[in-house]
């Protein structure tokens, strides 16, 4: 493996965990998920082409394949119970920090069209056009599940105004279930 | 609208507009506050893994695939 490509590889590694992890909800799955898109990043290098962003050519791989599973996963079992939302809440040591964990599970309510779409343009830093071509949409698209996503989640952590945001504050929101 | 009304609050009417209707078939415009705190909100989140590094399962991992060649899979 070429050297330059080795270290453009793993300096990806660390946003791709972060995005994998806001997927998912789950870091060891998170991790296998990473895993996984490396070793399809590297089984197809090829098909790489130098000169253009790795990190959005593996967070496509990575996004794609968890795309894939996530939709095989739900067709063999159908676990009811099975919402990303209520899995977050019944095991919140694995996600980490506490201090975050009342903005995952809101985060975690979010459609996954719009969940992606706000973790790639508002974390991961890419453009609109960027995240576009990662999730295969127009641009438009992006803007409107970005815009819907940051509304979505204001509704959901109770914020109107940033006198409600505050620390203190966030941890009394309640979280609204259902659409 | 009154976007940056400093309440907590949304008006009255623009509570039950909303209620009435899908929350996602117009979003209302969020104040650039709100938009802000939320942005940092979501990037204190992600960068909190991202400053964890690259496991060692991944520095083995490549250092694997380098030896056998990119073809192998475990």
């Amino acid at each position: 493996m070429d050297e330059q490509v080795r270290k453009a590889v793993l300096g990806a590694v660390p946003s791709l965990r972060a995005f994998a992890i806001s997927l998912c909800g789950n870091v060891d799955r998170a991790d296998d998920l990473v895993q996984e898109t490396l070793l399809r990043a590297l089984a197809n290098i090829d098909s790489f082409q130098p000169g253009t962003n790795m990190s959005a050519w593996l967070f496509t791989i990575l996004r794609n394949h968890f795309r894939s599973e996530y939709r095989k996963r739900r067709r063999e079992v159908e676990d009811s119970d099975g919402h990303y939302a209520e899995k977050l809440k019944s095991q919140p040591a694995q996600i980490g920090q506490v201090e975050f964990r009342e903005f995952r599970e809101a985060l975690a309510q979010l459609p996954p069209d719009q969940r992606e779409a706000l973790v790639l343009v508002g974390a991961s830093g890419f453009s609109y056009e960027e995240a576009a071509n990662i999730c295969g949409c127009a641009v438009g698209t992006i803007k409107s599940r970005v815009n819907r996503a940051r509304t979505r989640l204001a509704e959901l952590l109770g914020v109107e105004s940033t006198e409600e945001f505050g620390p203190d504050q966030t941890t009394r929101a309640v979280l609204v279930g259902g659409e | 609208m009154n976007e940056r009304k400093p309440l907590g609050r949304k008006p009255m009417e623009s509570a039950t507009t909303n209620r009435g209707k899908k929350a996602d078939a117009k979003p209302a415009k969020l104040s650039r506050e709100v938009q802000a705190r939320l942005g940092q909100q979501l990037r204190a989140m992600y960068d909190d893994v991202v400053n964890q590094g690259v496991p060692d399962r991944f520095t083995e991992l490549l250092n694997r695939i380098n030896g056998t060649g990119s073809k192998d899979r475990p």
